[in-house]
């Protein structure tokens, strides 16, 4: 299996190639299954080195290919680490990845541009391997700007309308924003070890004593780069814009890639962040008001991607508050189960929209469920996995964290509580607006409402099924069963786990199984009277006032960006062009050569030409030299 | 006697092409003229051994009562210098192929002037020699941008001319102070240079002369004004000479002419330069951003990128060294591609404005793919030949000083800015109609542009050939300058 790992992300980046350079030459009944299969193979190598490291806790594969970069003494190989976390990342990677990309060749089937999608999906995929499969913090950064690359390539795949272009390019920058931190952080990782390998980071951190302000530093200067890739406050207003790109995109980068590359990053340095605990704390509250805010925008979104989007955001600050409160397991065991029901609502979603002919807005939909059976169904199964109803994936993995918030502080749980009941709310709320009561929409629209092809739902019901048996990968204590996850990853995480915080009480888990399933059937129960039994429909943007309308504006994060970051920094341009550059720097510049031009001007008047003149001249010159010679 | 073939083949080139008549052939002559100091360079770069010091030396006295020699030869970061002026000349005259170039054997012939001087300046290692050069270098360019220049021309090359010039006298006198220090008979051989026992009050002086010259050349924030205007109004071949080569002038003399002379200097006054360049970085960029024109953009963006690389060589320690001279390859290699780009626009649309552009993408997508290529080397990303730079310049500069580096680093945020804004303006949107009849790439354009991606890409996955040229070399002028390299 070893010397084939090379070949998990040269598989889609042939594809890739073959689309790209192919374009509209490859046929288009090919171009789609290119990437497709490019990335089962992915999934199938995957599968072999899982195989392989599933047989002896002690193995990592690891592969060093060529030497990158190098100065002086230090060098950076190029070379590929598969370890059981990586392992964990590249599984649903490829396998919902592959899903995505079926499930674009349904989607897709009327564009234009088919191969340069697929291309960019292809590139996508393997950059976000690269991300995983990277030995060092160097080649981590590489998938890590390449899968800020891709979204702004898809985000802004329909590149005549400038305002996708706009959230494209706000996708990058944000991410760049981050990415600076990321930098930052290496820089000074290399500065204290010396090296950017994790083997050689991580034992040099292991012999620190804790809680050292450089680790501090470091940790969170990388965290600026999590915030930027996983859409964390303040750099989370990109995400939501991101569903400019065609659906599956959006399961692409909410789902199997991108957004988790900022837990994984954490996951992975997880040696750092335990011996830093102000940092962990820094995360864990940043994730917590993100979870909270955009819990709360999700309420008022009509949009149905809108909706999925901050629910994206919430769900990812649940992901940092288990990170803060190190409990790295449990986050990336929601990574996965994340993985597998936004991916499925997502693709939900495209269907809905496909059948709507492009229609968005829940508000024009409604009782969709006749029409799509299929996706109806998943997209029900998708809404109990997020909202955590048991034994859905969500569940598991939602209660895991609640559980390790309690071990860690009241408050940071009460919160994430909270959040987690509006998850319920603006999810069922979204669920029936879409399927239930009176469709909505145009007469054109119903009409011409159906089912998807065959390409697009088999993928729903695949993510339907992960979605309800995936918390299994990892029981609860309480239910006596083997907690896979956990101990699958010890070998990773074990060395932190021995600083982690203790587990929480059985009592304390049956209430919160008990209390959160009570809580859940209230929550359905209300939404159910609100927006089916009463047929209470959204309002037109327009008549939503208060508090309401800080929400649909999702308290005017963008406005105050834009008028407080975006503006200044054009107008100060502006303003320094003209006024520091033009007015100041090269006015001096040229009135030296004015000064030049003027004395020069006016020492020509002495050359006159009159004979006269200069021997006079001459002779108050030499007196004057005489007289210096005397004096001195 | 090897290296003074090579210094000397781009003056045949100059001599033949003048024996061309026909304008068409004279493209092609004139480009296979060009194959003959780079087959040349490539020939020296098998034969080279990196951790072999000063090579291909030609030594001979030529004004021996005034200690002149004419010293030339290469060490790894010469011949990497040399390696990017001949492999750009090529290009920069390959980029003319479907262009209309009146007078075209004078201007054919100054660009092998300039190769020349350029090559001269890069292997010299006698200082009078290496400023006989730096002012060679000066002239064909001025003629070049006065006689193909753009409507403002005659204003902007005097003040270019004027600015570098005087700029080159204060190193003028850098230089005839440093050879007065050398024991009797006085001479101005580098060697000699090495050996000299300067006080740091002595280092502090000669240092500022010889930033000056080298802080206009290429250009360092606050003495840059002349540049936007030049390579806005300079022929597109002025502007890709200027910017992919003439600039390093600047940034190769530092390294050779600075760093292991006068290291003391250097430490007493590297606070101050690198923070006009880091200044620089940022202002460069924020102007960059209020740009409508094309071409003025990328004048800027240019300024950025040699400010970071010119704080990555203040910053002295083997990082930001092998960093700098790594950019300055990938930077000569991309803006040699962004400002044929900019060539191109100019040649369809008539002008250089970005509002009047919009929706090239749909026309054309061999142009869109390599322009977003290039464009991403531009801003760095990795895989591309501008990250392995500037990750080492800003890791070199991290370990001067954090805070600069953080400052030096929002680079990375405003070059994003800017390039994507200019590309959007540019390729996206909806095609108005000046785009509908754009005139598809001819296989020359398409050619060349292929040739600056592959470039792009392969220095980027595969940057150690490069890199082990300079290493070996670098460590040794760090060394001399007491810097021992971890």
């Amino acid at each position: 299996m070893t010397n084939l790992i090379w070949l998990i992300p040269i598989l889609p980046l042939l594809g890739f190639l073959i689309n790209g350079i192919g374009n509209k030459n490859v046929p288009r009944s090919v171009s789609g299954w290119i990437a497709s299969l490019s990335v089962l193979g992915s999934f199938i190598i995957s599968i072999g080195a899982f195989g392989t490291l599933m047989a002896d806790p002690n193995v990592v594969i690891q592969a060093d290919y060529f030497e990158w970069l190098s100065a002086g003494s230090f060098t950076l190989d190029f070379g590929f680490l598969v370890d059981r976390l990586s392992i964990v990342m590249l599984l649903f990677i490829t396998g919902v990845g592959f899903l995505i990309h079926v499930y674009s060749i349904g989607y897709m089937h009327e564009e234009e541009d088919y191969a340069r999608y697929f291309a960019y999906l292809n590139l996508f995929v393997f950059f976000m391997l690269l991300l995983v499969l990277g030995s060092s913090y160097v080649l981590m950064f590489v998938g890590w700007e390449g899968v800020g690359l891709c979204s702004y390539l898809l985000i802004g795949f329909w590149f005549k309308n400038n305002a996708y272009n706009d959230a494209a390019k706000k996708a990058f920058i944000m991410n760049r924003i981050g990415d600076l931190g990321f930098l930052l952080g290496m820089f000074l990782i290399f500065q204290t070890f010396g090296s950017l390998e994790y083997d050689t980071v991580f034992a040099g951190a292991r012999q620190m004593t804790f809680d050292q302000p450089v680790l501090t530093a470091i940790t969170l200067l990388l965290f600026v780069g999590a915030i930027g890739k996983s859409a964390q406050i303040p750099l989370y207003t990109w995400l939501p814009d991101a569903m400019a790109g065609p659906t599956p995109v959006s399961a692409l980068i909410h789902a199997a890639t991108m957004v988790t590359a900022g837990i994984y990053m954490v996951v992975r340095s997880n040696v750092l962040y335990v011996m830093a605990p102000f940092s962990s704390e820094v995360v864990a509250y940043v994730g917590l008001l993100t979870a909270l805010m955009a819990g709360l925008i999700g309420l008022k979104q009509n949009d149905i991607k809108k909706v999925l989007a901050y629910s994206t955001v919430s769900q990812l600050g649940f992901m940092f508050v288990a990170l803060g409160v190190g409990a790295y397991t449990t986050a990336l065991f929601h990574v996965v189960t994340h993985a597998f029901f936004k991916a499925l609502l997502f693709l939900c979603a495209g269907s809905v929209i496909h059948a709507m002919g492009g229609e968005q807005d829940v508000r024009k939909m409604g009782g969709l469920k006749k029409a799509l059976p299929v996706t109806h169904l998943t997209f029900l199964i998708g809404t109990l996995a997020i909202a955590g109803a048991p034994p859905f994936a969500g569940f598991f993995s939602k209660d895991e964290i609640l559980a390790g918030a309690w071990t860690h502080s009241y408050l940071i749980f009460g919160i994430l509580a909270i959040s987690a009941i509006l998850t319920a709310v603006y999810m069922f709320r979204l669920y029936y607006l879409t399927f239930h009561g009176e469709f909505r929409g145009s007469k054109h629209q119903q009409e011409h409402l159906h089912e998807s092809p065959i390409s697009m739902t088999i993928p729903l019901m695949v993510l339907a099924g992960l979605s309800t048996v995936g918390g299994f990968l990892g029981m609860p204590e309480i239910f006596h069963m083997p907690h896979f996850l956990n101990n699958f990853l010890e070998p990773v995480t074990g060395w932190a786990d021995l600083y982690a915080h203790g587990h929480a009480s059985h009592t304390f888990e049956y209430t919160l199984i008990g209390s959160s399933l009570v809580l859940l059937i209230v929550i359905i129960y209300f939404v159910y009277n609100k927006y089916v039994k009463d047929a209470h429909v959204p309002k037109a943007d327009h008549l939503v006032t208060g508090f309401q309308n800080v929400l649909a504006n999702k308290f005017y994060v963008d406005e105050f960006y834009n008028t407080f970051i975006t503006k200044p920094l054009n107008v100060l341009s502006s303003f320094s062009y003209n006024w520091i550059e033009k007015g100041f720097i090269d006015r001096i510049v040229n009135s030296f050569g004015y000064l030049t031009n003027g004395a020069s001007g006016v020492l020509r008047l002495v050359q006159s030409g009159h004979i006269g003149l200069y021997i006079i001249a001459m002779v108050i010159a030499v007196i004057l030299m005489f007289v210096f010679k005397m004096i001195i | 006697m090897l290296s003074l073939l090579m210094l000397l083949l781009p003056l045949v080139g100059m001599l033949l092409i003048r024996m061309v008549s026909d304008k068409k052939s004279a493209a092609r002559v004139a480009l296979l003229l060009s194959f003959l100091p780079l087959a040349a360079t490539i020939w020296h770069a098998t034969m080279f051994d990196p951790n072999g010091g000063m090579q291909f030396v030609f030594d001979k006295w030529w004004v021996e009562s005034m200690g002149i020699s004419f010293k030339v030869g290469m060490d790894g970061l010469s011949l990497l210098m040399v390696l990017l002026t001949n492999v750009l000349v090529p290009i920069i005259i390959f980029s003319t192929f479907d262009r209309d170039i009146v007078d075209f054997k004078n201007f054919y012939s100054l660009i092998f002037l300039m190769q020349f001087a350029l090559v001269g300046v890069f292997t010299s290692l006698d200082g009078f020699l290496f400023y006989i050069f730096w002012e060679l270098a000066l002239l064909p360019i001025w003629f070049i941008c006065l006689l193909w220049g753009g409507a403002d021309r005659i204003r902007i090359t005097l003040k270019f001319f004027i600015y570098t010039l005087s700029g080159s006298l204060f190193m003028l006198v850098a230089l005839i102070y440093l050879y007065l220090q050398t024991p009797l008979p006085h001479t101005f051989s580098l060697d000699s240079f090495y050996e000299l026992a300067l006080t740091p009050s002595q280092q502090g002086w000669i240092f500022w002369g010889f930033f000056l010259a080298f802080a206009i050349k290429i250009p360092i924030f606050p003495l840059h004004t002349w540049q936007p205007d030049t390579y806005t109004n300079a022929p597109t071949q002025g502007t890709m000479l200027l910017s992919g080569i003439m600039l390093k002038m600047g940034l190769y003399g530092i390294i050779r002419w600075m760093v292991p002379v006068i290291p003391d200097g250097i430490a007493e006054w590297s606070w101050l330069a690198m923070g006009l360049s880091v200044v620089g970085i940022v202002y460069a960029s924020a102007m960059a951003i209020a740009q409508k024109d094309f071409k003025r953009l990328i004048a800027y963006s240019s300024i950025a990128h040699v400010g970071l690389i010119a704080a990555g060589i203040f910053s002295m320690n083997m990082m930001g060294m092998q960093g700098a001279v790594f950019q300055m390859l990938s930077h000569g290699v991309n803006a040699v591609g962004l400002f044929f780009i900019a060539d191109i626009l100019i040649d369809r649309y008539g002008n250089r404005e970005m509002k009047d552009m919009g929706g090239i993408a749909h026309v054309s997508s061999p142009f869109a793919i390599t322009f977003t290529i290039i464009l991403l080397g531009s801003v760095a990303l990795p895989l591309t030949n501008g990250f392995v730079g500037e990750f080492m310049l800003l890791n070199g500069v991290f370990q001067y000083s954090g805070w600069l580096a953080l400052f030096a680093g929002l680079t990375v945020i405003f070059g994003a800015v800017y390039m994507l804004r200019a590309y959007q303006r540019i390729m996206l949107g909806e095609s108005g109609s000046a785009t509908t009849d754009f005139k598809p790439l001819t296989s020359n354009e398409k050619i060349l542009l292929y040739i600056i991606v592959a470039l792009v890409i392969v220095n980027g996955v595969y940057p150690k050939p490069l890199l082990d040229i300079a290493g070996p070399s670098l460590s040794a002028i760090l060394a001399k300058a007491g810097v021992v390299s971890m």
